[in-house]
Formats: structure tokens, C-alpha cells, sequence
């Protein structure tokens, strides 16, 4: 029997299917353009395999119980837009302290504030690396097609159990609302691939949640289980509870960017498209982008290759962290680099950093429209 | 023999960081022995505090314990309390978390009328800041910013509780340890959303302010302005504007709970049961 099945949906309604098939048991959230159809999907999918969506008070309400049914163990889920990501910022650093896993989906829309609501833009991946204040690292998986809608929501549920974290999954309005036919897992191969997230199993008074290895997260026992202890956005100590030690707090704060920072091959995933037969050579174009921007990326350089410009693309799929070796790989080769963005060199400064250049050429747009391939042909015709 | 509080507390964890004289223990003492008097199993409670004093609150007893951000406890004890219908979650709260910055929270909360006890601890001023005003700030005091007096009006907690659609709506203050018991025993039981204002002094930052410098000046000061509710009701308006009537305000056993009614939504997508409509309501609008 085949792993996979055939469906026909739309991005926003893939990813809440994601969600259910990988066991997420419940949902907070708050209607936003463009992200609305995900808990409308939610709230058919989760009551009926036995799981809740609520439909809170506001966005800030909408994280909190989302990360309360978190911190009582379950897989849990919430989706909005960038406006909602600013109201949520305060709790989403309380789950990076306390270590709750859960999924947040943004759909971007045009911004700052209310921006344009209809319309797309990647103008949130910049606030995904730091929501809220204070030292962490952030996980962020970015789709770039229908399919990767549905696996990098379920990667991201995995992942959210494996660092103890909550984990972005950006959309953008195009790929969130674009409708069609999709490839995706069967719910049978997503439920065999789920690692749920580590339990100790030894006696209550053994049980130190947050102490663990400099890299590693911490244990969080399933609420009302015999194991009690405390959660806490203070400094904490190994049970939970507040301190103000100054070693205790510094081994804290180190791990929280270690068990990231360390682990980054178990993260990253790009998308390395037509880049194979690159050889350097004078000419040759490299494309960075990411969401559906990268499949204009994609119709520009089949054009590109038909009027002799050797040009291939590589797309991140996981933004942060930054898959900076890779990058560093191809920008050390290429001399000619385009970053196409809906925003302004949001990542644009990423791929400087990482590549420690500052010749990289950009294509940005902000006015809520997409990127046609044509506007990336002549880019590359005009500056390079 | 004296009430052994050893087994619910988390000793190591005291002296606790509430100043000499502050009414917080007091609450806290009274909530252990309703607890132990409900005879309830300590795996099976979830204590969700916020910020502020009252915010340690959590961290002195031993319950699954969660200490939340600034008006957010119930929000986070929804999302617990709704994965776990069968289990007791009690959120503490000060005045400026539950009635200023979360007061959109409890409203709601209250509106749905989820199995929640909040326990609002009540000291009319933000106290760990060090004397900020609060919403329940009588008008005309003083605080450090209002040092020209407090022009906001002040809120009666219980009047929004009742309006939003909790319950259960009760007041006391730490003045009487055993009707405050009482009542905490009252509202744990009571299936719904119960609503508690309990007032509580804080003669460091509200009576420094106020000239009532010491424990027994702050509590004198909420001694006269409480009153049981039954002599409450034979009083004239003109006597009630100043007095806050103390007791169960508020019962109302017969409105559903909200896990018990999202158990249809349940069934409704399990095909066990037909929609819901308004048919099954008995208020329609």
C-alpha cells in the first residue's frame, strides 16, 4: 500500500489536516484574514477524532490555552497572521522559558499593523526569529508549495516535541490560499513517524524536569500524572521553580540557544533546485527565495536556461536557523546571487551574514502583490 | 490538634516573599484546608497564578503548579481545563491581573462558564511595584501614580463577575478565616465558573499611602467596608454606596458548563447526536 495519497484542498486547509493527523488534541485561536480557514477547518477535525478548538477571546487568549493544554501534555496547535503573531509575542516567550512544545501557523499578510489584509507578503519572517523578548532561538519552517503546507506542519509538531519549543510554520496568502491538487502522506505514515515527546518514567521525587544536558530540552511530564511540579517565565531552577542563581540562571538561558544552536542538522531542510550542474563558472546565476515566491523563482529560471543564462535556485524551507553552511556553499561558488523577497531584505541580510558578502542582489516587492517570473527574468537581465 | 498544613505546602519554598502582616497567607492557609476538607487527591489540582504578589501564590503549594504571564490565567486554565474536564483547576489572580490587563480573560471565562475557580486576591493597589493604582483603588486615595489622588473610578468586581455570566459570584476578605474556607469550599464544588473577590490588605503600598501603616489599620479599613450580604439588602442605597456585601452573591446551578457543552460539539461531529440549535437553549437570544 502506497504512503501516500492524493488529495485536492488549499494550503490553510492542508495545514489544519496536518495537524489532526499528527495528533495535535487541541486548538486556540481567533479569526484572521488570511489564516481564518485553518481553525474553521480545525474546529470539524479536532471534536471528531476527540480533541477541542476554541475559539478564544483574542490572539493573546487564543496562545495562552493553546499552551496551556500544551503544558498539560497534549500535541497543540495555533494559527494566525502576522498582527496576531505581535499579540501572541508575550506568551510565545513564556512557552520558550517554560519549554512548552506547540505549532504556530502564520499566514503572512501585508504589514506593519493592519497592512493589507487580502494580500500576500513574507513580511513576517524577520519578527519569526524574535517575537518576544529576550535570548532563544526560534524554529521556523517556511512552505513553498500545497504539499509542503501538510509535511512541514506535521515536521514541525515532531520538531516542537524534540526541542521543547514552539515551531513557525509560515505560509504566505498565495500558498495558504491557493487551491489544487496535492501529494501528501496518508495519515497511517504520518502517526507511524510520530516520536512523542520524552516522559520520565522513574519515582516523583527523582523527577527534575529542567535538569538535563547543556543541549537538551527539558522533560515535561504529562499534568496530573503523580508528577508534580512547577512552571514558571521566571528564572528557574532543575524542578521549575524561581531563582536567582546566578549559575543557575546563566546554565539556563546557554541551553536554551544550545539545544538549537547544536542541533541545527537535525533542522535544516532546503530545496536545491537546477543548482546540480553549477560549476562557478562566469555567469551563472544562484536565486535565493522561499514560499511561493520561489516558484516564480522556478518558471524564471526554466526562462533564464532557454536564453542561455545558466541560473538554479536554492530554497530554504527551514528559515531559522538559518542553514548558513549550505548558503556559505553556494555564495562562495556563485558570483552572481539574487535574493527575491516580499518584504526588504528581511533574509536578504541573512544570506550577508552567513555569506559574509555584501554584492548580493536583491528583488523585493511590498505592495501586497506576488512576483511575477518575468519581474525576476528581467532583474537578472538588468544586474547581472 | 492544629491543622497540619506540612502535607500541601511546599516547605522548601518558605518563608514565603509576601511581606510581614500581608492577608496572601492568610488566603492561601484557608485554601489548603478546603482542599484537604474537599478531601481531593493534590495529582489532581492545577494551580494557575499570574503576576504579582498573588502570583507566588503557586509556587508555595504543592499541586500541578503554573505561573503565567500578566491577566492570563484563564486564559492558560482554559486550555488545561478543557483537556482535562475532570480535574479541579483553580486560578489565582491580584486585582490589577484579573480585572485590568486580563479583565478581557475573565470576562469571558466567566461568559462561558467553564469549571474555573478564580480567586481574585484583592488589595486595591498594584503591591509588589510598589503602589501603583489598580482598578479597585477607592477614588480619592492615594497612590504613587495619583499622587494628586485617584480620579478612576473604582470597580466592584463582583459586578462584573455577575453581569459577565459567572455562576457562582462570592466575596470575603481575610478578615474571617473560616467563612472564607466556607466559601472556597462552596465555589471548588460548584460546577461552572465561581468567581471569588477576596479582599486582602497590603498596609506597605496601599496603607503607606493611605495612612493606615500597620496590618491592623488596612484591615480595620476593609472591616468597615464589608458586610454580610443578608445586611446588605436592609440597608438604603444611600448606605450601600460605601459597603461591599460579603457571602455568595451569586448561585446558579442550572446553566451548563462548558465542557460539559462542548461534549455535544463532540458528538455532533461524531455523529452521535444531531446539530445543535437554538431549540436547545432555553434563553434564544
Amino acid at each position: 500500500m502506497s504512503d501516500l495519497r492524493e488529495v485536492v484542498s488549499s494550503g490553510n486547509h492542508l495545514a489544519a489536516l496536518a495537524g489532526a493527523d499528527a495528533g495535535c488534541k487541541f486548538m486556540g485561536g481567533y479569526p484572521i484574514t488570511p489564516s481564518s480557514e485553518v481553525i474553521e477547518q480545525m474546529s470539524d477535525l479536532l471534536p471528531a477524532r476527540g480533541g477541542v478548538t476554541i475559539q478564544m477571546e483574542d490572539e493573546i487568549a487564543a496562545v495562552a490555552a493553546a499552551i496551556g493544554a500544551g503544558m498539560a501534555g497534549h500535541r497543540t496547535m495555533t494559527a494566525t497572521s502576522g498582527p496576531g503573531i505581535s499579540l501572541k509575542a508575550e506568551n510565545l516567550g513564556l512557552a520558550q522559558m517554560t519549554e512548552v512544545p506547540l505549532v504556530v501557523v502564520n499566514v503572512m499578510r501585508g504589514g506593519p499593523s493592519t497592512g493589507l489584509p487580502t494580500r500576500v507578503s513574507q513580511g513576517d519572517v524577520r519578527q519569526a526569529k524574535n517575537p518576544s523578548h529576550g535570548d532563544y532561538r526560534s524554529i521556523t519552517l517556511c512552505a513553498g508549495n500545497l504539499a509542503e503546507c501538510y509535511t512541514e506542519t506535521v515536521r514541525a509538531f515532531n520538531l516542537a516535541d524534540r526541542f521543547m519549543q514552539p515551531v513557525f510554520v509560515l505560509l504566505d496568502e498565495t500558498i495558504g490560499h491557493m487551491h489544487g491538487k496535492a501529494i501528501i502522506p496518508t495519515e497511517e505514515a504520518v502517526q507511524a513517524g510520530i516520536v512523542p515527546r520524552k516522559q520520565f518514567d522513574g519515582a516523583p521525587e527523582d523527577y527534575h524536569p529542567y535538569e538535563c544536558e547543556p543541549d537538551q530540552p527539558a522533560v515535561l511530564n504529562k499534568m496530573f500524572t503523580g508528577y508534580r511540579y512547577h512552571f514558571t517565565g521566571l528564572h528557574h531552577d532543575k524542578n521549575g521553580f524561581p531563582t536567582e542563581e546566578i549559575e543557575t540562571c546563566r546554565k539556563l538561558i546557554q541551553r536554551l540557544e544550545d539545544k538549537v544552536m547544536l542541533h541545527t542538522d537535525e533542522l535544516e531542510s532546503n530545496e536545491e533546485f537546477m543548482l546540480d550542474d553549477m560549476t562557478g563558472a562566469e555567469g551563472e546565476v544562484l536565486i535565493i527565495a522561499y514560499g511561493s515566491v520561489s516558484l516564480s523563482a522556478k518558471e524564471a529560471i526554466r526562462h533564464l536556461r532557454a536564453a542561455g543564462i545558466k541560473a538554479g535556485l536554492f530554497r530554504p524551507i527551514t528559515l531559522w536557523p538559518s542553514p548558513a553552511d549550505s548558503i556559505k556553499k553556494y555564495t562562495d561558488m556563485i558570483k552572481n546571487v539574487l535574493c527575491v523577497e516580499l518584504n526588504i531584505r528581511q533574509y536578504t541580510e541573512e544570506v550577508e551574514r552567513v555569506s559574509s558578502r555584501l554584492d548580493i542582489e536583491g528583488l523585493y516587492k511590498v505592495n501586497g502583490r506576488p512576483i511575477s517570473p518575468y519581474e525576476i527574468v528581467n532583474k537578472v537581465k538588468e544586474v547581472f | 490538634m492544629a491543622f497540619n498544613y506540612d502535607k500541601y505546602l511546599r516547605l522548601e519554598k518558605m518563608p514565603t516573599l509576601w511581606c510581614w502582616g500581608c492577608g496572601d497567607g492568610v488566603i492561601l492557609k484557608a485554601f489548603v484546608r478546603a482542599v484537604e476538607k474537599m478531601g481531593l487527591n493534590q495529582d489532581d489540582v492545577c494551580v494557575v497564578s499570574g503576576i504579582g504578589c498573588s502570583g507566588r501564590f503557586s509556587s508555595y503549594v504543592d499541586f500541578n503548579t503554573v505561573h503565567t504571564t500578566h491577566g492570563r490565567t484563564v486564559a492558560f486554565a482554559t486550555g488545561i481545563k478543557l483537556m482535562h474536564p475532570d480535574k479541579h483547576v483553580i486560578c489565582v489572580a491580584g486585582d490589577g491581573d484579573a480585572l485590568a490587563i486580563g479583565g478581557n480573560h475573565t470576562i469571558h471565562g466567566a461568559r462561558r462558564n467553564i469549571d474555573i475557580t478564580l480567586i481574585i486576591i484583592n488589595n486595591f493597589i498594584y503591591g509588589l511595584t510598589n503602589s501603583q493604582t489598580s482598578p479597585t483603588t477607592p477614588q480619592g486615595m492615594w497612590t504613587v501614580t495619583q499622587k494628586a489622588g485617584n480620579i478612576d473610578p473604582t470597580f466592584d468586581a463582583c459586578a462584573l463577575g455577575i453581569a459577565a455570566g459567572a455562576s457562582f459570584v462570592g466575596r470575603e476578605s481575610m478578615l474571617d478565616p473560616k467563612k472564607l474556607e466556607k466559601i472556597l469550599i462552596k465555589a471548588m464544588e460548584h460546577r461552572g465558573f465561581s468567581f471569588l473577590d477576596i479582599l486582602s490588605n497590603c498596609h506597605i503600598n496601599l496603607g503607606r499611602k493611605n495612612k493606615m501603616v500597620s496590618a491592623m489599620e488596612n484591615l480595620s479599613w476593609i472591616d468597615s467596608i464589608t458586610t454580610p450580604k443578608k445586611k446588605y439588602d436592609t440597608l438604603t442605597e444611600a448606605e450601600q454606596l460605601n459597603i461591599f456585601p460579603t457571602g455568595i452573591l451569586k448561585q446558579d446551578t442550572e446553566v451548563r458548563e462548558y465542557c460539559d457543552m462542548y461534549k455535544d460539539i463532540q458528538d455532533v461531529q461524531q455523529k452521535k447526536r444531531a446539530i445543535i440549535t437554538q431549540d436547545d437553549f432555553a434563553k434564544k437570544i
